[in-house]
């Protein structure tokens, strides 16, 4: 979808062949991989496996991932400017905690639900500061980020806490039908948009502009005039709430607050995104791979439940391998384009 | 003075030594070393002991974190070796016999430099990025562990073994002997000889040290094998410590404890130069940390918490920018204050 939105570059002036060879542009390389791999993916696992193809399978991936969509598409921007927040897992944690306790309190949603955005937002906001004025890795910042929210989110309540809200469980049952048993939840809903926001900030606004431009190379944006420091710190302010947002898709899902939830997942979130063909280095990629990377995480999920027959262990040697198989296949694919 | 408080291992030594310090407030006997039974005894022996693990980690990290790749598969690769050593010790016949124990451990040592090969091939042949690289291992690894140990706690009883990691030579403990050493053979190595210049041009830019004659690839693979190869003697330290192999609990989160740790003892996560000091020094300040959460009494629940606020006092009083930011106000300030 953001295909479209990329500025037209300069056509090369290619020695004219003998037969019209179709060559997507070198930047499209990596997202077209994902896609046709992912495609690859959904038809073995429509081959083997009986009742794979159910178009509710495929949106239950939706369903199950709108969380983690919602996180990712955060920490595309983060890493499109080359870094990194390996916070969100703790602010999911510390958003569903702070939310599950607020609303056993009994504080009406409408506060609770602005109140927990702004945490995630401020301690964004917070980190992006850290890492700006005072050069600190963001790597670190943003672990002493994690530490912290997973800490006061311990602090507040060790145990799981159920949400028994009405507002809260109204928005988890909220279902779109779009015929006999296939709907998607009010998490994909919210996801879809969050994810069409990004994409659309990323290619037309002037701010999309200077995360690329960051991500690329820092101290030429900086020599070009551009808000480095506001940039910077705008990216892990917007991870901060993709973050707490994400939370807050958790709580619906899980209709509990726990401070052990969202563990390690900000590493899938990462991954997610590299699937998606965006650079840690930054610079390079689009929130439409980060889409397909978390796709192609939830695939995987999906085929290890129809396989059914796997322990807790082979479970995690098969993601293992099937996250390698993808990675490497997709690794040659991009390099045989370039 | 000045130049004392610009030496890189400054921020450091000073976080170490007020931690040292704090401990001495909460208990009076902290600095006093015992000799008991023959073993050297006291908290600070303690820390030695309990550091050496993330020592052997972060060193392996400092190689990697060199040349620019990251290595998030450490801990896994602990689960692992443990998991194998406890795994064949049970099966041995006499597991009291010296011989096949030291047998037992180079297998294990062998299996994790196998991995060690393995995530340098990806990352250096296949040329994946090294953070999914390795995390690949990382996701895989704790399963390859579990389905060593099928699932379960294998617990072990082998007195040679349990040398490894709670054992003591000459008073002083065997784990703290054995990090020495490795931290003693990698400075010889990188320092003496011309690898640790091979490894910081190959961080700065693998291309150009290609292009000058540097087999890259080659170095590239070595760090990541040294990695792997620390992170299975830091396993088999800790599964003798404990003597049992938990496939969970084994290096959990040592990965970031790891990388914090380089990063504290200021080598970039950019790559390029890199310094062991500061990374075992780093271990040590974090292991310093958890030990003092538990003596000053902090609970459960806020340890965490306390590390943070450590973590985040710490980094940004490394942060150049941020003392001249703060000292700076107060410079200016002592200027108003006499007119």
């Amino acid at each position: 979808m953001i295909d479209v939105s990329t500025p037209p570059t300069p056509q090369r002036n290619r020695p004219i062949l003998g037969r019209r060879v179709y060559r997507p542009n070198t930047r499209h390389v990596p997202v077209l991989a994902t896609l046709v791999l992912l495609i690859v993916m959904y038809s073995v696992g429509v081959y083997n496996y009986e009742g794979f193809g159910d178009t509710q399978v495929l949106l239950n991936v939706f369903v199950d991932n709108a969380f983690l969509l919602v996180v990712a598409v955060g920490m595309t921007f983060v890493i499109l400017t080359g870094g990194i927040d390996l916070s969100v897992g703790a602010v999911i944690a510390l958003t569903t905690t702070v939310t599950a306790t607020l609303l056993a309190a009994g504080w009406p949603a409408g506060v609770v639900l602005p109140l927990v955005l702004l945490i995630g937002t401020v301690m964004g906001l917070g980190m992006g500061a850290v890492i700006h004025f005072f050069k600190v890795e963001p790597f670190i910042a943003t672990l002493a980020g994690m530490f912290l929210a997973r800490g006061l989110s311990l602090l507040i309540d060790r145990n799981s806490i159920p949400i028994t809200n009405d507002f809260w469980i109204q928005m988890a049952q909220k279902r779109f039908r779009f015929g006999e048993g296939v709907f998607i939840s009010l998490n994909v809903v919210i996801a879809l948009i969050v994810v069409l926001i990004a994409a659309l900030v990323l290619a037309w606004t002037r701010f999309g502009r200077n995360v690329y431009a960051i991500g690329g190379n820092a101290d030429s944006a900086l020599l070009m005039g551009l808000p480095v420091g506001r940039t910077r710190i705008a990216v892990y302010t917007l991870s901060g709430f993709c973050a707490s947002l994400g939370g807050v898709l958790y709580s619906f899902y899980t209709s509990s607050g726990y401070s052990l939830h969202g563990q390690g997942l900000e590493l899938d979130a990462i991954a997610a995104v590299v699937i998606g063909g965006v650079l840690l280095t930054g610079g390079s990629g689009y929130v439409l791979g980060t889409v397909l990377g978390v796709l192609v995480l939830g695939l995987i999920q999906t085929i290890i439940t129809f396989q059914g027959d796997l322990n807790s262990w082979w479970t995690r040697i098969v993601v293992g391998i099937l996250l390698f198989v993808f990675i490497v296949l997709q690794r040659l694919v991009t390099r045989k384009a370039k | 003075m000045t130049t004392l408080l610009r030496h890189r291992l400054f921020w450091p030594t000073a976080v170490l030594v007020v931690l040292l310090a704090s401990n001495l407030v909460f208990s009076n006997n902290f600095f006093s070393i015992t000799l008991q039974d023959g073993h050297l005894y006291g908290s600070l022996i303690d820390i030695l002991r309990r550091s050496a693990p993330l020592v052997l980690v972060a060193l392996g990290m400092t190689l990697v974190i060199a040349t620019g790749g990251i290595d998030l598969s450490v801990g896994s690769v602990m689960a692992i070796s443990g998991a194998l050593a406890c795994l064949l010790i049970g099966d041995l016949s006499n597991p009291d016999a010296l011989g096949p124990v030291l047998l037992v451990v180079g297998a294990a040592i062998a299996l994790c430099v196998v991995f060690g090969l393995w995530n340098g091939f990806l990352v250096a042949v296949l040329g994946i990025q090294p953070i999914i690289a390795t995390l690949i291992l990382m996701v895989a690894g704790r399963g390859v562990a579990q389905l060593i140990t099928g699932g379960q706690i294998l617990n072990v009883h082998s007195a040679p073994y349990r040398v490894i990691g709670a054992g003591y030579f000459l008073a002083v403990p065997v784990s703290f002997l054995i990090a020495a050493v490795a931290v003693g053979l990698t400075v010889a190595l990188t320092r003496r000889t011309a690898l640790g210049l091979l490894l910081e041009s190959v961080g700065g830019s693998p291309t150009a040290s290609r292009l000058a004659g540097i087999r890259a690839r080659r170095i590239t693979i070595m760090v990541y094998v040294f990695a792997a190869a620390f992170a299975g003697v830091a396993g088999l330290i800790y599964s003798s410590d404990v003597s049992s192999a938990d496939s969970n609990a084994a290096g959990n989160l040592i990965e970031l404890n790891a990388i914090l740790a380089v990063v504290l003892g200021g080598t970039a996560l950019t790559g390029g130069r890199f310094s062991i000091a500061g990374s075992v020094l780093g271990a040590v300040i974090i292991t310093t940390l958890d030990i003092t959460a538990v003596s000053v009494g902090v609970p459960v629940e806020t340890t965490l918490l306390f590390k943070a606020v450590v973590v985040i006092i710490l980094c940004l009083a490394q942060s150049a920018t941020f003392r001249a930011k703060v000292f700076g106000r107060f410079g200016t300030k002592r200027v108003e204050v006499p007119a």
